[in-house]
């Protein structure tokens, strides 16, 4: 194993990732800004140094990608998928049956700029479709937000970690900029990982069987197993909850921002307390479930301004002014179409800001 | 004892491979068939334990209830990825779907086709009633020209929807299928139709035990099965029988329409 510094693209980095975390399928469909995923995939399939990536496969659909990654998710593999806005769209039905059945995988989403076919710069304009759901029927997602070609490097093995403890789909929610940005990094020591896979459908051996199924035609069957799924979500959000801070301690005006944007946000926090000001970021890592806690407790300590930044017109918004409660003052800097906001721009958002 | 044209018997009864629950099938259904030849076939072979079943979406999708192997349910017309999915992960397993006609040929035609161009070594049975059973007798992609259904109350006009699509013909174009084959199911009524003959359900006994030989060379297998729904069609379970013979069996014509490994001559 080396442990060489190397110099790669965040789509790039993300496919060692995986590999290195032990993937055992891929399944894909071309689009831009994510094809660099199965790109490098196919370049390494066979790679001796990869010996438990057994398929490699570019499906003639997105709906046959992701059936094939349930397919594979049966059989108990660390199976995935990688994908942009239009494709991702047409995986929800996927990823619907995905957590109904319980089946762990991971599923990227490089987000371009949208609705339809949009176009190709950076966008977080996925979030909603992320983070609430996306497919039909109840149910929750839990979504990984890399801000950094090291964070697209080391969340796969984080994302196949909580897929398997929960049984349920992992979403890394990336941008168009993030999977193109290079940046230098070491890839972390991930120890092998052995997942419990006592459920997974490979032959009934005795009378006991496995099914894997959706359906509950039974009204309180149906009843019990959403109950049964949402009282694992309540788990997921009382313990995984992940955020970073940065110089929050004495801040009195708070930048919440994932992915790029919070690479943009703290440069703006230096910026602001070269100023004088004292800002202070807050970066969720997980969107869902999304770290209200960590916000509740800076409300709790008296913060009263919170200034969202994000690629899109208000979907964090809404879930920083649930987990604020009404307690703060909220603003916002929102970019779509694929551009992005400069730090100065954020700076003066917080200048402008009533304090 | 029953003895299928001399080389495949079976003890009638409870078999391993069947969970012993009565099917939810309609009286006449050819469902109820062919989850039985599946499961003398899964027997035969010795295949409950390395076999995984893909639930369809339609008729099937409670296939698992009768069927005692392990199973997966796949969305509406993708038990083809699926069961890509499974085998190209774990090639040591045996995989199938029963598919209905709106299933395979309408909303997972893509699905279907994809597979079997790759010749992925899975079974796919295709049950054709020509109508959407499960929803209530809908229109489908396999309904005859003129047949009043929910959606065409005034009969099938092809010249709005075009003519029902044969899977089997277009499948048996492409290089990747091992085996394509078309059995006429149900029971026929003999030309003085004072008795019918069973011979549907032995030339489809045989012809499931062969889609799983094939997959088990490492070949795509696909048997469509003209099969009868007297509910939706309106018909009782006899005249249903007479019309799967007179008409549906001839836009659908049974035959060999690939035998790549030449199975059916062994």
């Amino acid at each position: 194993m080396t442990a060489a510094r190397e110099f790669l693209r965040g789509n790039e980095a993300l496919a060692y990732g995986a590999l290195k975390t032990g993937l055992n399928a891929f399944f894909g469909y071309p689009i831009t800004p994510s094809s660099e995923i199965p790109e490098t995939l196919a370049n390494e399939f066979g790679n001796p140094r990869y010996p438990g990536f057994k398929v490699f496969l570019q499906a003639a659909s997105e709906l046959e990608a992701i059936n094939m990654v349930i397919g594979a998710a049966s059989t108990g593999a660390k199976a995935m998928a990688a994908t942009s806005g239009p494709g991702f769209s047409l995986k929800q039905e996927g990823i619907s049956y995905a957590a109904a059945m319980e089946l762990p995988m991971l599923i990227v989403d490089v987000n371009r700029g949208g609705p339809g076919l949009g176009n190709l710069g950076p966008e977080q304009t996925d979030y909603f479709q992320a983070t609430k759901g996306g497919g039909h029927g109840g149910y929750r997602n839990i979504v990984l937000a890399p801000s950094s070609v090291p964070d697209m490097a080391a969340f796969p093995a984080l994302a196949f970690s909580l897929a398997f403890q929960y049984r349920n789909p992992v979403l890394i929610l990336a941008d168009a900029f993030l999977g193109q940005l290079k940046e230098d990094l070491m890839f972390p020591e991930v120890p092998a990982q052995e997942f419990d896979t006592s459920w997974a459908t490979t032959g009934a051996r005795g009378p006991e069987r496995h099914i894997l199924s959706s359906m509950h035609l039974d009204l309180p069957e149906l009843s019990r197993h959403s109950e049964h799924l949402r009282s694992k979500f309540e788990e997921i959000d009382r313990r995984e909850q992940r955020s970073e801070k940065y110089q929050t301690d004495d801040a009195d005006v708070i930048l919440v921002a994932f992915g790029i944007c919070a690479r943009l946000s703290q440069r703006a926090v230096v910026m602001l307390r070269e100023k004088g000001i004292r800002a202070g970021l807050l970066r969720p890592i997980t969107i869902s479930p999304f770290p209200r806690g960590e916000l509740a407790a800076l409300v709790q300590r008296g913060v009263k301004n919170f200034l969202v930044v994000e690629l899109n017109t208000g979907q964090m918004l809404e879930d920083v002014r649930l987990a604020t409660g009404g307690r703060a003052r909220l603003a916002s800097v929102q970019r779509v179409g694929g551009l992005l906001p400069s730090p100065l721009d954020i700076v003066r958002q917080v200048e402008a800001m009533p304090r | 004892m029953i003895g299928v044209e001399g080389h495949y018997e079976v003890k009638l009864g409870q078999l391993p491979t069947l969970t012993g629950k009565p099917t939810h099938y309609c009286a006449g259904c050819e469902h109820g068939t062919l989850t039985r030849l599946i499961a003398y076939a899964l027997q035969e072979l010795g295949a409950r334990e390395r076999t995984v079943l893909v639930d369809s979406v339609g008729c099937s999708v409670l296939a698992h209830e009768y069927l005692n192997t392990d199973a997966v349910q796949a969305p509406h017309g993708r038990a083809p990825a699926v069961m890509t999915g499974i085998k190209r992960m774990r090639p040591d397993l045996l995989v199938f779907a029963v598919q209905g006609d709106g299933d395979a040929v309408s909303i997972g035609l893509s699905e279907l086709i994809y597979a079997a161009n790759r010749g992925e070594p899975i079974t796919c049975f295709l049950v054709n009633n020509g109508i959407y059973g499960m929803t209530g007798g809908q229109m489908a992609p396999t309904t005859p020209a003129g047949m009043i259904t929910t959606t065409t109350p005034h009969g099938r006009d092809i010249t709005l929807t075009g003519p029902p699509i044969d899977a089997s013909k277009l499948l048996a174009t492409l290089e990747g299928p091992a085996y394509v084959k078309r059995v006429l199911l149900p029971v026929t009524p003999t030309p003085s139709a004072d008795f019918y003959n069973a011979r549907g359900s032995m030339e489809g006994a045989r012809s499931v035990q062969n889609a799983f030989r094939v997959q088990e060379m490492g070949g795509f297998a696909f048997v469509e099965f003209v099969s009868t729904c007297s509910v939706n069609w309106k018909m009782s379970i006899l005249q249903s029988k007479h019309y799967a013979a007179e008409v549906l069996a001839k836009i659908f014509p049974p035959g060999l329409y690939k035998d790549k490994f030449g199975v059916e001559k062994r």
